[in-house]
């Protein structure tokens, strides 16, 4: 059973104003459970929007939404718990810490779902070994701590509540590349370890290329593909004209392929790259 | 002759006088560079490094407690020089939402133009080729707080173009950009620096550095590298573990090179990295 099911899911900013704007257009998706899914769009085409429907942020001015099944909305008194089975992390979070230790900030979500203090304490330090902070850094104020280690900390306080589905909204922007790369193999192990459902949004083609089995792709306000990852970057022509991207690998190995250089399989990784120049090296050598 | 920007020596802590005793954080450390008239300087550096403050020192925002800091010979140390400073060296800063002034996107746009007194027929026209450029023309009567965030960034960039200033500092732009976003800033930059402009782009992508003909590496509040970018990229290492990357391209071609296939070091850009693997599987 899929784990988000939207149905003519359609959302409009400012009815009845002359900036009446229609962010989500009839939208028909299912996303099955345990799935690391991308989601790739032009700026402004729906993509923060889309998501905050997830978790009954916001409310469809058409169509439904339905998370394991079940329809939100019928019954407003349902949507508190779907918020603790959809966990959001927002844009640059960091911003949202606001307790006097890593720990109590951490500790925010799990309290609001009346979980016990040991079963607090134990997911603390579990979800703190898993985004890489030190346990004497959970006694510390947030705010003495780098960007990226406060990134880890808001994104911690969503993971500790173990959400079926997290969902993130661009978490490695405005990180340099190790602290992108940290909290993107962070992500991996957590889907890796929890088997839970995983959206990244995301405007790095390589990191999505890297981390996504699936990609959703929107496209003005409409659901333009939802599809396997190499299937999505086989597009390059389309993502192009809809202002996305292919990775600057995939980018070289279409041209060569162009060129005419036989290649069997599309290459959207440099690990992939790297096996299949030396593979095709050692076969002329053989 | 002294260079465009003229930075000797400097040093910049921020200190914060509300707590008791007050806390000095020491950002940057002695920062010697000079800048060119025409210049394209990417600056690069992990988060914390030190970027935002060295830009911040350049347009007299931060003042400096050692050293000296001029543009154009005039020093920013002097109070009545900063206004000038501002309209030769407009600055986009790193979150949007701290630029904007106004509730319409136009205005927006206009408010620094206004502020320096230009004829409003003028303004006019610079607004709309400011939005035209950075494709944000059709939401000119909108509210820049309900813009996403990409449109957010480029209504900055535009509100800066639209003042035609000498230089212009960008403080990661395209943070928040999708792809063809991001290579419209950049060919927005090139072309401004083909007519003259000085640009200073501070940036997490290497593959926006790789277009700069110069390279400086922050570390600590040092300047630790600075060199065109092929000389820059080609050490892989030594960015890595000064928490920076290199492109996709070059990655590749490091990794091949280790397994003892025959390649340049200093191969940067798509083109160059097509035309080798071509030469070697063709
Ligand atoms: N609060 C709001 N009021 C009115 N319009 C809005 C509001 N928030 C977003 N919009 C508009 O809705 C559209 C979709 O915005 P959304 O933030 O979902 O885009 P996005 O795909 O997340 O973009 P980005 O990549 O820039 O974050 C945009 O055209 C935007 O201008
Ligand atoms: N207003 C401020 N008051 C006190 N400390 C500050 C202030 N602004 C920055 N700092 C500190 O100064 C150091 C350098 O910050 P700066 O913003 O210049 O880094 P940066 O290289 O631009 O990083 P990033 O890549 O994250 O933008 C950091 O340790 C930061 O915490
Ligand atoms: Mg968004
Ligand atoms: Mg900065």
């Amino acid at each position: 059973m899929a784990v988000i099911k939207t149905e003519g899911l359609t959302y409009v900013y400012g009815e009845g104003t002359p900036f009446r704007k229609v962010a989500v257009d009839h939208i028909d998706l299912e996303i099955e459970e345990g799935e690391f899914v991308g989601i790739i769009g032009h700026t402004g085409s729906g993509k923060s929007t889309l998501i905050q429907h997830f978790n009954g942020l916001l409310k469809p001015t058409e169509g439904s939404v339905y998370i394991d099944g079940e329809k939100l909305w019928d019954d407003k008194a349902k949507l508190r718990p779907i918020r603790f089975k959809v966990g959001l992390v927002f844009q640059y979070p960091e911003y949202q810490l606001f307790e006097e230790t890593v720990y109590k900030d951490i500790a925010f979500g799990p309290k609001n779902m009346g979980l016990d203090d040991d079963e607090i304490d134990r997911r603390i330090k579990e979800t703190a070994r898993m985004v890489g902070l030190k346990p004497e850094m959970l006694e510390k104020s947030p705010f003495d701590l780098s960007g990226g280690q406060k990134r880890r900390v808001a994104i911690a306080g969503v993971m500790a509540m173990n959400p079926k589905v997290l969902i993130l909204d661009e978490p490695a922007s405005g990180l340099d590349p190790k602290g992108r790369e940290r909290i993107l193999s962070m992500l991996k192990d957590y889907h890796k370890q929890t088997g839970n459902t995983v959206l990244l949004v995301s405007h790095s083609m390589e990191d999505i290329a890297k981390n996504a089995q699936k990609i959703l792709v929107m496209n003005k306000a409409k659901l333009f593909c939802y599809d396997e990852t190499v299937k999505v970057f086989h597009r390059s022509e389309e993502l192009r004209q809809m202002g996305l991207s292919v990775p600057q690998i995939t980018r070289v190995f279409d041209r060569l392929k162009a060129m005419g250089i036989g290649l069997d399989d599309d290459v959207y990784t440099v690990k992939y790259a790297a096996e299949l120049v030396l593979s095709m090296l050692k076969r002329r050598e053989g | 002759m002294s260079s465009f920007i003229e930075i000797r020596d400097l040093e910049f802590s921020y200190i914060n006088e509300i707590e008791e005793p007050p806390v000095v954080t020491e950002v940057l450390k002695g920062v010697t560079l000079d800048i060119n008239k025409g210049e394209f300087v990417a600056v690069l550096g992990h988060n914390g490094s030190g970027k935002s403050t060295l830009a911040k020192c350049i347009n007299g925002i931060n003042i400096p407690q050692k050293g000296s800091v001029s543009v154009d010979g005039m020093s920013v140390a002097d109070e009545n020089n900063l206004l000038d400073i501002r309209q030769k060296v407009g600055m986009v800063f790193q979150n949007p939402d701290n630029q904007i002034v106004a509730t319409i996107v136009e205005e927006d746009v206009a408010f620094a133009l206004e502020n320096m007194g230009v004829d409003p027929k003028e303004i006019r026209r610079r607004v709309d080729e400011a939005l035209k450029t950075v494709g944000m023309y059709e939401y000119r009567l909108h509210a820049p707080h309900k813009l996403s965030g990409g449109q957010k960034q480029r209504v900055a960039i535009a509100g800066i173009i639209a003042m035609r200033p000498d230089c212009i500092l960008l403080d990661e732009p395209t943070a928040m950009l999708d792809p063809k976003g991001r290579a419209e800033v950049m060919k927005t930059i090139k072309e401004l620096n083909e007519n003259g402009v000085t640009i200073v782009l501070i940036t997490h992508y290497m593959e926006e550095a790789v277009q700069a003909d110069r390279v400086v590496v922050i570390d600590g509040g040092e300047i630790v590298l600075d060199n065109e970018p092929k000389k820059i990229f080609s050490q892989v290492n030594t960015l890595k573990n000064l928490g920076l990357d290199v492109p996709q391209v070059t990655e590749l071609c490091h990794i091949l090179r280790s397994e003892g296939v025959d390649l340049p070091d200093d191969v940067i850009t798509e083109e160059e990295c097509v035309e080798k693997l071509y030469e070697l599987l063709g």
